[in-house]
């Protein structure tokens, strides 16, 4: 090779040629990175795991410590096939899906009034300013002597952790809608309705959804907390039976459900962001 | 072309024959004095010109027309639909170039055929290829020719301006002024222009008038048409450097470069 190549080739991509602004329909595609980019984020991953494995074949880790990945695989499998696991996942997602909608609900509602209404804002702001700094893990204690050990408290606390992610963005998207667009709105001689329908709601949406994916993250976090409250279904009661029989394959395979999980419903709200904001070309 | 000494308003015309009629306006914002007993007829039909220093009201004066700030009442009336443009575009950024034009007739008669008037009006602004493009897709000039769209719609007695090519580049402004005239010949409504730009309203408009510190000052009736406006011309150089002299400063000879275009396409 030509000396002055190998001194251009790695500079020359990335830096002298600067890529125009895409727009228009496809842009996201030509934006993503070239290639097998995306392959090298998998090395560093896949070493870590394949490094378990081998401290673990050859006993360097205990297995009553940390199980294999394959024995934790095979784990999955059997679970899987004898309906243990799927059925722990839907008692799990039933519960931090009935609690995230209250949470959602609860959370919109109250950003909606205090975001409209100066009354609503004088009302519900405050309280909410402060009692967003309570740690809501803090509050078991109290849910359980109100609530006993059933379903009630956990739902409660998924319901209440993510109740101020979402409000707090929701309120802080709809105050900070352009007022100048809100006045060409009123030019156009919209009503209220009109007005909230057409420009505070979409306008708000962006950062509402900025809530949304930090509460359920949170929704998550509270519901591998709530499951350890006596726990009768769900991958908290698995985990909790693996921890009478010191079955640590099975301990670790609820964490890595629990993650997936997070990580899929995380994927679906990015995908939902792609679809309502690409207007933000 | 005539140098009126006193208010242009004819007194004697019923309201009923004008898309506007401010009497006596006054508006101030806690012990400022925006508008002090303003006075200002609109002719249907007609293009008028406000022109002011920055601060002296103009904007305020547009927005009392505008019904978009409370008013003391009998102080403005206008008769008829009106449309509004603004120095920004401000379009809702979420929502097609269609959409965002037709959304100017969600309460009106055409409500059900509001998408192809969208479309109809896009194309007379010399956009035809953008109406399912998002807001911030478009270029600065293109996005103004969606605010004019937006404002055109609804087929207003009177049109507001307020400064709408003032952040424009100067190749842009050029063909967005062609662009008002053309507009304005074939829908024939009322356009009252808010600018600071001399030489814009000398090419655009019949009237022009001059607020001074809240206070309707001067007034100039351009009568030769539009095709003859060169600068050059006394009947232009002439009120030119009044007006100037009326926002106070220093009349300086016309720059050939500025307002020359006034008679392209204008008849």
């Amino acid at each position: 090779m030509a000396p002055m190549t190998t001194y251009l080739s790695p500079s020359t991509p990335a830096a002298a040629v600067q890529e125009p602004v895409p727009t228009g329909p496809g842009a996201r595609a030509r934006r993503r990175r070239p290639g097998f980019g995306w392959l090298r984020r998998w090395v560093s991953p896949v070493a870590i795991v394949l490094v378990w494995q081998l401290l673990s074949s050859t006993g360097v880790l205990d297995e009553r410590t940390l199980a294999a990945p394959t024995q934790i695989l095979a784990t999955g499998v059997e679970y899987t096939a004898s309906g243990v696991l799927p059925e722990a996942i839907l008692a799990s997602l039933q519960r931090v899906l009935l609690g995230f909608v209250i949470g959602a609900v609860i959370a919109l509602v109250l950003a909606v009034v205090a975001g409209l209404s100066r009354i609503g804002e004088d009302a519900i702001d405050p309280p909410m300013q402060m009692l967003r700094t309570l740690p809501h893990f803090g509050l078991i204690t109290l849910f359980i002597i109100w609530m006993g050990i059933g379903e009630a408290p956990k739902v409660a606390l998924i319901a209440l952790g993510v109740v101020f992610p979402l409000y707090l963005n929701t309120f802080a998207g709809i105050r900070g809608i352009d007022r100048k667009i809100l006045e060409a709105a009123r030019s156009m001689h919209l009503t209220r309705a009109q007005r909230i329908r057409h420009v505070v709601l979409p306008g708000a949406l962006p950062q509402a959804l900025v809530g949304l994916r930090q509460s359920l993250g949170i929704a998550w976090l509270s519901l591998i907390v709530a499951e350890t409250i006596a726990p009768q279904t769900g991958l908290g009661h698995m985990i909790n039976q693996a921890k009478e029989f010191l079955q640590i394959d099975v301990i670790v395979l609820g964490l890595a459900v629990y993650s997936l999980l997070g990580l899929g419903t995380d994927a679906i709200v990015r995908y939902l962001e792609r679809k309502a904001l690409a207007w933000r070309a | 072309m005539a140098r009126l000494t006193t208010d242009p308003t004819t007194t004697d015309r019923r309201p009923t024959d004008l898309v506007a009629r401010v009497r006596r306006h006054n508006r101030s914002f806690g012990s400022t004095h925006v508008l002090r007993e303003v006075d200002l007829d609109i002719r249907p039909g007609e293009f008028v010109a406000l022109l002011g220093r920055s601060g002296c009201g103009k904007s305020t004066l547009l927005r009392s027309l505008t019904g978009l700030d409370p008013v003391p009442a009998g102080e403005v009336e206008v008769h008829g639909r009106t449309g509004v443009a603004f120095q920004e575009p401000r379009l809702l950024p979420w929502k097609s170039v269609r959409e965002n034009v037709a959304l100017a007739l969600l309460n009106t008669e055409q409500r059900d055929r509001r998408h192809g008037l969208a479309d109809e009006t896009l194309a007379e602004v010399g956009l035809t290829e953008k109406h399912d493009a998002w807001p911030l897709q478009l270029s600065g000039g293109q996005a103004q020719r969606v605010s004019l769209a937006r404002a055109l719609v609804s087929n207003p007695e009177l049109l507001l301006l307020d400064e709408p090519f003032s952040a424009l580049d100067a190749l842009t402004r050029i063909e967005m002024h062609q662009l008002v005239i053309e507009l304005w010949r074939r829908h024939s409504m009322a356009i009252l222009l808010v600018t600071h730009d001399v030489d814009e309203a000398l090419a655009l408009a019949d009237r022009l008038l001059v607020l001074d510190q809240g206070r309707m000052s001067h007034a100039w009736e351009i009568t030769i048409p539009r095709s003859d406006r060169a600068p050059s011309r006394p009947e232009i150089a002439g009120p030119r450097a009044e007006i100037l002299t009326a926002l106070g400063v220093k009349p300086t000879p016309p720059n050939p470069n500025r307002a020359a275009h006034s008679g392209r396409g204008a008849a």
